[in-house]
């Protein structure tokens, strides 16, 4: 092939031209790893951390937090851990988060992704703030729920008679004896799964989930009418109207409408 | 040699005094290379993370600020690009794939690969676009140097399987392949310190142009004056490893204290 004259304004070109064009391969390449690092498995994060978009955005990975924590619950996710590397992580499991009333790893970290204003009020840290996950309970695992006398996650909470509630019932298999069944109450809750850890099953029927997960949301549509301030939250419920064949007219008009019946 | 054992040990006793901060308690420099405070005052952030983080979008607090400023002020005034061969712990790698490089000759057999000393820079602009666009610190999540010095202090996973990918890539694939081509903190760090005082300087009047430094020399381009004149090295590539300054027999190479006055008296 005989070689070609090109200006030097056009080598130019063409060379700036295929060099966004790698960058391109090599972001799409390098984009999608990073979709698929940050998309990792359920992680419960230390207490006061912001929400998961944010904290990605602003944890720097420097382990202050993980060298603060006495009971050594933080690790950094190392390669084939499968979570966001670097960033702190817990495995209740293995071990909870005993909520340290100084919080040592929240006031260490530089980047403000421990947020210690959600952590405190009136200006003092209040560990029981923090909200790093919610408990869920297996009914079908938890020998509780069998009619098995078991209290060990009711007795490991932190928040005793708070977090979770033991629910009497009565056992009619038997008809003599009573459930104790333990309930999670979802607002106090905060997640540092000593519960998961005193779990007495195999695997533990009682785990703590990240609350985005878990919690769900009524919505403005339904309030409790009995309750006058959550009554007012249906001032913010929007409507949207839809236009059926059947609804143009109105509702009604087509429940009524017997034209169609004879 | 004295350069090369100062660099191991500048290196080593770095990241020794992290992990008996992490493991016993002694907090003389806590963290890790990614943020750290020093004498439980001083903040040190690596300038590099932080602006991945201010373009995902992170609201910057004065700690890693300041931390970053300190950073950038030692490196651009004084040191250049010093961190990578003086700190980073990745260079201990490297440094070691082009020693078994050189002893074995891998690179007289070997077909040369081209690559561009500037696809650093674009992976430097990548990853500020990516974290832009993507709300995330783009190569903070994957950085192999992170990976390393993280994996050191606080457990390793299987972040050794990175390591080695550099080391085989520099090893087989292309000489100072990950430092000098690709490595976008190097990039950084070259930009910061271009104007840096601390300079290697050429004597072309004892110069017998033996080509010593040339061969040991990671950023060979920054000597390009080697024979021809005297004068200071003044691309932001340099490293200061002082490699050239060790290897040659002429002393014709060696530090100083970079000159704006009599710069364009030659």
């Amino acid at each position: 092939m005989a070689k070609v004259d090109m200006s030097d304004r056009r080598k130019f070109l063409l060379s700036m031209a295929r060099s966004v064009g790698l960058a391109g391969i090599g972001a799409l390449v390098w984009s999608s790893v990073l979709e698929e690092s940050v998309h990792a498995s359920l992680l419960l994060r230390p207490p006061g951390a912001l929400k998961e978009e944010d904290f990605l955005k602003s944890c720097i990975k420097c382990g202050l937090c993980v060298s603060a924590c006495p009971y050594d619950t933080l690790k950094l996710a190392a390669p084939g851990d499968k979570k966001p590397m670097g960033t702190p992580f817990f495995d209740a499991r293995e071990i909870p988060c005993y909520m340290c009333e100084d919080i040592p790893c929240v006031p260490v970290c530089p980047t403000g992704a421990l947020d210690e204003s959600s952590v405190s009020s009136d200006g003092e840290l209040d560990i029981n703030l923090a909200q790093m996950g919610v408990a869920v309970v297996d009914p079908y695992a938890c020998i509780a729920f069998w009619g098995i006398q078991c209290d060990a996650c009711y007795r490991a909470c932190p928040l005793l008679d708070q977090a979770i509630v033991l629910e009497y019932g009565r056992n009619e298999r038997t008809g003599k004896h009573a459930f104790l069944k333990p309930v999670v109450v979802p607002d106090v809750c905060t997640g540092c799964g000593m519960c998961e850890h005193a779990c007495i099953t195999e695997k533990a029927s009682i785990t703590i989930l990240p609350r985005e997960v878990v919690m769900g949301r009524a919505g403005d549509h339904y309030v409790k009418g009995w309750d006058k301030q959550d009554q007012e939250r249906v001032k913010n419920a929007k409507a949207k109207i839809t236009t059926t064949e059947i609804s143009s007219k109105s509702a009604i008009d087509s429940l009524n409408d017997e034209s169609g019946l004879y | 040699m004295r350069y090369l054992i100062s660099r191991r040990v500048t290196q080593i006793v770095i990241m020794g005094l992290y992990i008996v901060a992490h493991l016993y308690g002694i907090k003389m420099l806590e963290g890790n290379l990614s943020s750290s405070i020093a004498f439980k005052t001083i903040p040190l952030s690596d300038p590099f993370a932080v602006l991945q983080m201010f373009f995902a979008g992170s609201i910057i607090t004065m700690d890693i600020f300041i931390g970053a400023l300190i950073i950038t002020i030692f490196y651009g005034l004084v040191g250049g690009r010093m961190f990578c061969s003086w700190v980073c712990p990745v260079n201990i790698v490297t440094d070691a794939a082009n020693l078994l490089r050189r002893k074995l000759g891998i690179s007289a057999i070997q077909k040369r690969i081209y690559m561009s000393r500037n696809i650093r820079y674009w992976v430097l602009g990548l990853s500020l676009v990516l974290s832009f666009l993507m709300g995330l610190t783009a190569f903070e999540l994957i950085s192999p140097i992170s990976i390393l010095h993280r994996g050191l202090i606080f457990g390793m996973g299987f972040g050794f399987s990175v390591v080695l990918i550099i080391f085989f890539f520099d090893l087989l694939v292309h000489e100072n392949g990950w430092c000098g081509y690709v490595c976008p903190l190097g990039a950084f760090y070259s930009i910061v310190g271009k104007y840096s005082l601390v300079r290697v300087t050429h004597d072309a009047q004892k110069c017998t142009e033996c080509m010593m430094c040339k061969e040991v020399c990671p950023e060979k381009e920054v000597l390009f004056m080697v024979g021809k004149s005297s004068q200071t090295v003044k691309m932001g590539a340099c490293t200061n490893c002082a490699r050239c300054i060790e290897v040659c027999g002429d002393d014709a190479l060696n530090f100083s204290i970079r000159s704006y006055i009599n710069q364009n008296r030659s």
